[in-house]
């Protein structure tokens, strides 16, 4: 084909996506390098934002194992959840497109809009699950108590995301060859071996796929916090990206937020391709 | 076995499905009640627990003058950015993702996958990382606080989406189409246009409906860019929790503002069902 076309067809795409980034990245290395106020406007101090945030933020870094737990907890139920529910609703079974489509709805709604009316749901004097937990005594305190307002944004994000999950399984599960299933039954396997020696390992790439795509949207988590605990109490839900935000835009300290930014990413980065490469390891050994 | 496995498979079915209409039932109800019924511990069934009133409904259409909620405008905004973002994207996208399916690039050691995965990759991109300078950007050529600046940001946010879904789909549809088309005399782009996009309107369907989904559940970009000029919905519903809470609009108005993408959850099974997004994911 002739040799100019593909370039007509890539290029608008590819620079339009350029020409947006290019300069806010730039301008976040730079603005890392740099003090910043609305006098002076930008003042350059070279590693200063660095070396405060490496040796004298431990709130950073809380943070940050805070989000790693967060998102490592809530994309394992997810998936465990979301993979159950696929498999169920997969084969034969009464009203399957009224599950299908049920269980696909929470991804449909505005996190932010169903975490303002959760925060009703966990109220702990008027919402509903506490009304049915005083009947045995008990009233926790979902949104002030440390530990458990970790379970409460817990909660929210699997509610919220299992159908992502539930999705790219189910799809997964549906293009699957007939094949192996046949042979299996031939074989006269029991579900429970089918299960494990034929669907989970046919399932491998798609499981790996799903998982990182899910643990880098579950990394972003922010609006959710910010609605329903707004990273209270103290600072027992906040994470990463919640404090950049403190810092940067409430505080106003944006040389320093854009180093921690920085920072972030590159973490983020980092992280992620290490995971995908151990869950490519163990997933797919044979 | 048998029977137990049945029984399990069942009731964990019924538990999930309680478990995600839960907060539904719970708006749905809330948004009949008034002050006594909502501040005197939680209550369930209209009638029997509280007598129902329309007072959070009727806020959704008063004037804001009134005491209204005023989302009608928010909604729109919503709608138009929302689309508009996902129009764009979905072209940009779809001309892209049908280079890197049907021609070989090369510059260097970037080939064909490492543009692809540049795409896809800007979503791992943390918002935050990118609000910062978009904040400070956008200000500087006075877009902050308008649709447009906006509908920048959230091409950002879809194009990889519609990139990522339209190259897998692009992969599955035979090349022999483009390539008779070529041989009976079509240039490169009445090939494309007139025989491949026709056959992957599929595709494009998905890659919308994702982009839409996408954009309409955005909260953070829109809290961040805008503040009183142009308000898009899921900001102003966070706003009205700020203020003093009265739960009865707060649920008539989230209900109105998640309810149009619900249909798209029939859309999406639909396609789910007839095989269409499996090769999106692999």
């Amino acid at each position: 084909m002739n040799f100019k076309h593909k370039y007509v067809f890539l290029f608008p795409g590819l620079f339009v996506l350029i020409g947006i980034l290019i300069f806010p990245i730039i301008f976040v290395v730079r603005l890392s390098l740099s003090g910043w106020n609305s006098y002076n406007g930008l003042n350059f101090i070279g590693l200063e934002n660095y070396v405060r945030l490496f040796t004298d933020d431990p709130r950073f870094w809380q943070s940050f194992l805070r989000l790693s737990f967060l998102s490592v907890t809530t994309v394992i139920l997810q998936y465990v959840i979301g993979f159950a529910l696929a498999h169920m609703v997969w084969k034969d079974i009464k009203f399957q497109r009224f599950f299908r489509v049920l269980f696909l709805i929470p991804m449909m709604t505005t996190p932010v809009i169903m975490t303002v009316i959760w925060r009703t749901f966990f109220h702990e004097s008027l919402g509903p699950v506490n009304d049915i937990l005083s009947n045995f005594g008990m009233s926790p305190k979902w949104l002030t108590d440390p530990v458990l307002a970790k379970f409460t944004v817990i909660i929210v994000e699997v509610w919220q995301w299992t159908p992502f999950m539930f999705l790219l399984l189910l799809a997964g599960l549906l293009s699957l060859p007939k094949e192996p299933f046949l042979a299996a039954a031939i074989d006269g396997a029991s579900p429970v071996r089918k299960f494990l020696y034929v669907t989970f390992p046919l399932m491998a790439p798609i499981s790996i796929g799903a998982i990182i795509i899910r643990l880098i949207e579950a990394s972003k988590i922010m609006d959710t916090v910010y609605v329903l605990t707004s990273g209270g109490p103290g600072t027992a839900t906040e994470t990463s990206s919640f404090y950049i935000f403190i810092k940067g835009l409430r505080e106003f300290q944006m040389g320093y937020a854009a180093s921690m930014s920085f920072t972030y990413l590159i973490i983020m980065i980092i992280s992620l391709t290490v995971i995908a490469k151990v869950l490519t390891k163990v997933l797919l050994k044979d | 076995m048998g029977k137990l496995y049945k029984f399990l498979k069942y009731f964990f079915i019924t538990f999930w499905a309680v478990f995600v209409v839960a907060p539904f039932l719970w708006a749905i109800s809330t948004s009949f009640k008034d002050f006594n019924s909502v501040n005197g511990g939680a209550t369930y069934i209209p009638w029997v627990d509280f007598e129902p009133k329309l007072e959070g409904w009727k806020v959704l259409i008063k004037s804001p003058a009134n005491g209204g909620v005023d989302i009608v405008e928010p909604y729109f905004n919503s709608l138009f950015v929302t689309c508009t973002a996902s129009l764009i994207s979905i072209v940009l996208g779809t001309l892209s993702a049908y280079a890197l399916s049907r021609f070989t690039f090369k510059a260097g050691f970037v080939k064909n996958n490492d543009i692809t995965f540049f795409f896809i990759s800007q979503r791992i991109m943390p918002p935050i990382v990118l609000s910062i300078p978009f904040f400070l950007f956008l200000g500087a050529i006075n877009l902050l606080d308008s649709l447009i600046g906006l509908i920048v940001v959230y091409i950002v946010l879809l194009m990889p989406i519609a990139v990522w879904i339209m190259v897998d789909f692009f992969n599955k549809v035979p090349r022999e189409i483009d390539e008779t088309a070529l041989i009976d005399g079509c240039n490169p782009y009445q090939a494309f246009f007139k025989v491949v996009l026709p056959n992957s309107i599929p595709g494009l369907i998905v890659a919308g409906m994702f982009c839409i989904i996408f954009g309409w559940i955005d909260f953070f970009f829109a809290f961040i860019l805008t503040f009183t000029e142009v308000q898009l919905l899921p900001v102003k519903i966070v706003a009205l929790n700020s203020s003093i809470t009265p739960w009865w609009s707060l649920s008539a108005s989230a209900l109105v503002s998640v309810a149009p993408l619900i249909i798209v959850a029939f859309i999406v099974e639909r396609y789910l069902s007839k095989g269409n997004l499996s090769g999106a994911i692999k």
